[in-house]
């Protein structure tokens, strides 16, 4: 009995100390054929020439680089993409900052609105924006109703109209890491500040965004990588007339047939996506060392 | 205790008013959703005139539906098979790297969690591209797989919580107690990351069947999915179906998610 008890923890080490190998296998494999090699070929379909994928060149990323109307669509995709984490931040801060604040009965309800959205499909809630912002939608029914216009106003197939859409569906993923953040944080550090005279602007500013700041920068990645990737919500609500990467790539695969085209276009929404990503992730340690 | 000064004062009103709103921008969307699933006139007008079930009813009409049920199956289907298998690769892969500590583990474990950050549009058009190389005809399977690879960090990334937080002493005294590797694994480990893996399972899974960047790439006619499908119903005519389905998949959401908290304590684990 004893030996074997030898010869099992013998055989297993001490544990954690090494990668089983054995055991991560079977997911990596998993990864290495239906995850990197898919990216891959689509680097590699992206040096084709022409559509017809005959000739080798790099004739499709001068093209997409080239041109003034594709560099519009990153600069607008980017642009979507802060726009909604600054409308998710002011909405998710003071949202937080209460749900810290409250009671635990609070709380659960607290949690349960903020998952629900969460939990509703995305395309589901794109469509409640549709019933909301049309012209004969909640808004403008509310402001003829109240005489504040004569006419509907045209909400869909703006940006106004997609940003305030995009911030709900995506104000969860900004909430749930900054709310684990708010209850680890220490009261003792806002009542000292506080007893020391700052005000509550104050302290918000110099200690509790400081504080908070890791896990806005999660929160920030999140809403940015989905916002800009969010084709079924910028096609519906946007329509036609806004044209960001992914309605751009969608195009290109099913209409056009510009396979290499679209490749170009895709590694372009994934560069736009790590750039944001990473200008987050160097905020973060430019506020960590200043 | 505290002089309350002008600043304080709007400092209260504006944080009270923007989380105000903020449920205000959460809630309201949905619950205007529910309200027009119960309309009865053709349209999506809000608030709608009379209440009925109607659009329930057209809805579940096995012949002026047929094609919705088979997206919803579909979609069942692959949400179900990519979850079990992520579930078995997350779990399994989640106990070759917990507790160590060396750059080649956590290089694994940001490998293993990328899809859930890197655009999946991007991966969907890659995936497409990589099937058609292959010459692999669009399938079930294809979805499958492809939805595997987006949703099983999920999976993996609630069960490596939940083996950090387990006791290794346990399994030690498992093993000076002579129980085998497996052993221990199955009655200890295994039942104390049960909620963890469950947890990770639910998201995977409602994930999967929320999927559209994709799905968009991998399915056709033959193999449609719900998501994709109710898009189509949007962009051609605004079908009132639509608040049907969103009543039933937010009424299937609620249950699941209630039996889950029951189970897991679910919301615990989100908000930390």
């Amino acid at each position: 009995m004893a030996g074997a008890a030898v010869a099992a923890t013998g055989s297993s080490g001490v544990p954690g100390e090494k990668v089983d190998w054995r055991l991560a296998a079977p997911l990596g494999l998993t990864y290495l054929a239906f995850f990197a090699a898919p990216f891959a070929i689509l680097l590699g379909v992206s040096f084709y020439a022409d559509s017809e994928q005959t000739r080798l060149g790099l004739d499709s990323w001068t093209k997409f680089y080239g041109d003034a109307f594709y560099l519009k669509v990153i600069l607008d995709t980017l642009k979507l993409g802060v726009f909604a984490v600054v409308a998710t931040t002011l909405l998710a801060y003071p949202l937080a900052l209460v749900f810290r604040a409250a009671s635990a009965r609070a709380q659960r309800v607290l949690i349960f609105i903020i998952l629900m959205p969460l939990l509703t499909s995305v395309v589901i809630r794109t469509f409640a924006w549709i019933v909301i912002l049309a012209r004969e939608g909640v808004i403008n029914q509310t402001l003829i109703g109240l005489g504040i216009t004569a006419t509907p106003l045209n909400l869909l197939q703006t940006e106004l109209g997609l940003v305030i859409a995009l911030t709900q569906i995506e104000m969860p993923l900004m909430l749930l890491p900054l709310l684990t953040i708010m209850n680890q944080m220490d009261q003792n550090l806002i009542d000292a500040s506080r007893a020391l005279g700052a005000s509550k602007w104050r302290t918000f500013f110099r200690v509790v965004l400081p504080l908070t700041l890791p896990g806005w920068i999660a929160g920030a990645t999140l809403v940015f990588a989905s916002a800009t990737t969010a084709f079924i919500s910028q096609s519906v609500i946007g329509g036609a007339r806004l044209v960001y990467l992914p309605a751009l790539i969608y195009q290109q695969v099913t209409v056009v047939y510009n396979w290499p085209f679209a490749a170009v276009a895709s590694l372009t929404l994934l560069f736009t996506v790590l750039a944001g990503i990473m200008a987050l992730g160097w905020l973060g340690r430019f506020a960590k060392t200043s | 205790m505290q002089r309350s000064t002008l600043g304080d004062v709007t400092y209260n009103w504006v944080i009270g008013c923007l989380a105000g709103l903020a449920i205000l921008i959460l809630v309201g969307p949905v619950l205007i959703v529910i309200a027009t699933s119960f309309t009865t006139s053709q349209t999506l007008r809000f608030p709608p005139p009379e209440l009925s079930l109607r659009w329930y009813g057209e809805l579940f009409d096995p012949v002026r539906s047929a094609q919705i049920h088979i997206a919803a199956l579909n979609s069942v289907w692959v949400a179900g098979l990519a979850t079990l298998i992520g579930a078995v690769l997350s779990v399994l892969a989640a106990l070759a790297i917990t507790r160590v500590t060396r750059p080649s583990a956590r290089f694994i474990e940001a490998s293993f969690l990328s899809p859930l950050i890197l655009p999946t549009l991007s991966y969907g058009l890659a995936a497409l591209m990589f099937f058609s190389v292959l010459g692999i005809r669009p399938s079930l399977n294809l979805l499958i797989a492809g939805h595997l690879v987006v949703i099983a960090p999920f999976i993996f990334r609630t069960t490596l919580a939940s083996l950090t937080q387990l006791d290794p002493v346990l399994l030690e005294a498992s093993a000076n107690l002579g129980a085998s590797r497996i052993y221990g694994f199955r009655r200890i480990t295994l039942p104390l990351i049960a909620p963890g893996i469950a947890a990770g399972c639910f998201l995977a899974f409602i994930s999967s069947m929320d999927n559209v960047p994709v799905s968009l790439f991998l399915s056709n006619a033959r193999t449609s999915m719900l998501p994709i499908r109710m898009w189509g119903m949007m962009e051609s005519t605004l079908d009132v179906r639509i608040a049907a389905i969103a009543g039933v998949l937010i009424l299937a959401t609620l249950l699941l998610m209630i039996v889950m908290d029951r189970l897991t304590g679910l919301t615990k684990r989100m908000s930390g």
